[in-house]
């Protein structure tokens, strides 16, 4: 078991399924944000399912807690690893004749990623916990909605917003066929899956991209 | 054509390198990287110099000893080519070239541009083999029958000429490529479904013992290698590891 851990090929497999459950998380929250576009009032009860039912408080939430943290720590571990096994760099390194730029800087779009979350946390996750468990305020459905547009009004957030979702989609346009390729998944389907992950990266990320800046125009 | 070459120039193992720059002129299209090389070291030889060290042995593409690092790229621009088959009319008068030795801490620079890729014999030999009795009864291998598609990927997976080119292109040094192609070529044949199991998890664990670094699937290995070994025989690797190790 302990050399199964130590394992580059272990730990590049455990990194992609994190990262597969993570867009399956993106997939979800994405679909549940689209809602707030054409149907508030729908938003604001998938929101109050969210943030009230047992089994995602108690069991979903921590497992994507578990994956996030798991997705980040493991990616700097990979990359410190990396680094080491090559001890002195080329003069002269051609990278992209043979690879392209969203393979090569993964740190570099999750680490704005990860900031992103940070804000993401401060703007939504932090006073929803400020709102249930220190201010104790009673159960209310309907304020989902109106607390969530309320963080588009201003535009440094919504640019901010923006500029993460294209790092996200670099990430993704990468990240996301990679991981098949890591659980061994390379066969007669992977040009279908590799079309299905690039139109994922793209759309998801545009479309979020699109609530963003549909909430800071409705503002104005 | 006139070009200026600039080359990596290390004493020994444990001296401190660094770039020297050489004008070279005479220099025709129809040469070898190689054999430009070899002129360039005539010339370093007539001025009482030191000629540059590099790995060669067949010069036909087929040994895998020659391992340069041109203009960023191992084995130079051209593509599916060794740097002893790529030829001087890839390059242009006037043109200034980079030459350095396969970058890895696996492969540890011998002098000027040789690097010691012992790191991959060693992963051979933890179980890139078929353990065969050769004492009298050894079975005919073609009397096993094999399925035409399984022949035809393991003998690609087989043609790998364990150059480095690989471990060099990757922004990682992984030798992730390598190390598949060789597990590939005994996991799809009867002949090395024995010694499956034990085979990917020592050759794995070699691997990483040698200190090359993970593979984050840019592809680089794939565009690079001389041979075109494929990615599948990495992600082949993998499954074989995952499940080899599920059985314990």
């Amino acid at each position: 078991m302990g050399g199964l851990i130590k394992s580059s090929v272990a730990k590049k497999f455990a990194m992609a399924l994190s990262g597969l459950f993570l867009v399956l998380f993106l997939a979800q929250h994405f679909t549940i944000n689209f809602t707030s576009v054409i149907a508030p009032d729908t938003f604001n009860e998938l929101s109050h399912f969210m943030g009230t039912n047992f089994l995602v408080q108690a069991i979903l939430q921590p497992v994507l807690i578990f994956g996030v943290c798991f997705h980040f720590i493991m990616g700097f571990v990979l990359e410190i690893h990396n680094r080491k096994a090559r001890a002195i760099s080329y003069v002269k390194y051609n990278g992209s004749a043979n690879s392209s730029w969203m393979s090569r800087n993964m740190i570099y779009s999750g680490a704005v990623i990860l900031a992103f979350l940070a804000l993401h946390f401060y703007d939504f996750w932090v006073p929803e916990l400020v709102h249930k468990y220190v201010q104790s305020h009673p159960e209310d459905p309907t304020r989902y909605y109106e607390e969530t547009i309320a963080k588009f009004e201003s535009p440094v957030r919504t640019g901010l917003y923006v500029i993460s979702f294209i790092f996200l989609m670099l990430h993704l346009l990468h990240g996301f066929a990679s991981s098949f390729q890591s659980v061994g998944w390379n066969n007669k389907y992977s040009k279908g899956i590799q079309g299905f992950t690039k139109a994922f990266a793209i759309i998801i990320p545009l479309g979020f991209i699109f609530i963003a800046v549909f909430h800071y125009i409705n503002n104005l | 054509m006139k070009l200026t070459l600039k080359i990596w120039r290390q004493e020994n193992a444990n001296a401190k390198g660094k770039m020297v720059t050489y004008p070279i002129d005479g220099v025709e299209g129809d040469m070898s990287f190689l054999e430009m090389l070899d002129v360039l070291n005539e010339e370093l030889i007539n001025k009482g110099e030191e000629p540059v060290e590099f790995d060669h042995d067949c010069r036909e593409g087929i040994c895998g000893a020659c391992s340069l690092q041109i203009n960023g790229e191992p084995h130079g621009p051209d593509k599916l080519v060794t740097t002893c088959q790529l030829h001087m009319r890839s390059f242009k008068d006037g043109d200034t070239i980079v030459i350095e030795p396969f970058r890895a801490k696996a492969f540890p620079v011998v002098k000027d541009l040789i690097v010691d890729r012992g790191a991959f014999d060693r992963i051979q030999q933890a179980g890139g083999y078929v353990s065969v009795n050769t004492s009298g009864n050894t079975i005919d291998a073609n009397s096993i029958p094999v399925n035409k598609h399984d022949a035809d990927d393991s003998f690609a997976a087989a043609t790998c000429i364990g150059c480095g080119a690989c471990v060099a292109a990757c922004k990682n040094a992984s030798a992730m490529l390598f190390t598949s192609a060789k597990v590939s070529q005994y996991a799809l044949l009867p002949q090395g479904q024995v010694e499956a199991t034990e085979r990917v998890q020592n050759m794995v664990r070699q691997m990483d013992l040698e200190g090359f670094g993970n593979c984050s699937n840019t592809g680089a290995c794939e565009i690079e290698c001389p041979k075109g070994i494929s990615l599948e025989n990495i992600a082949r690797m993998n499954r074989e590891y995952m499940s080899a190790t599920s059985k314990g």
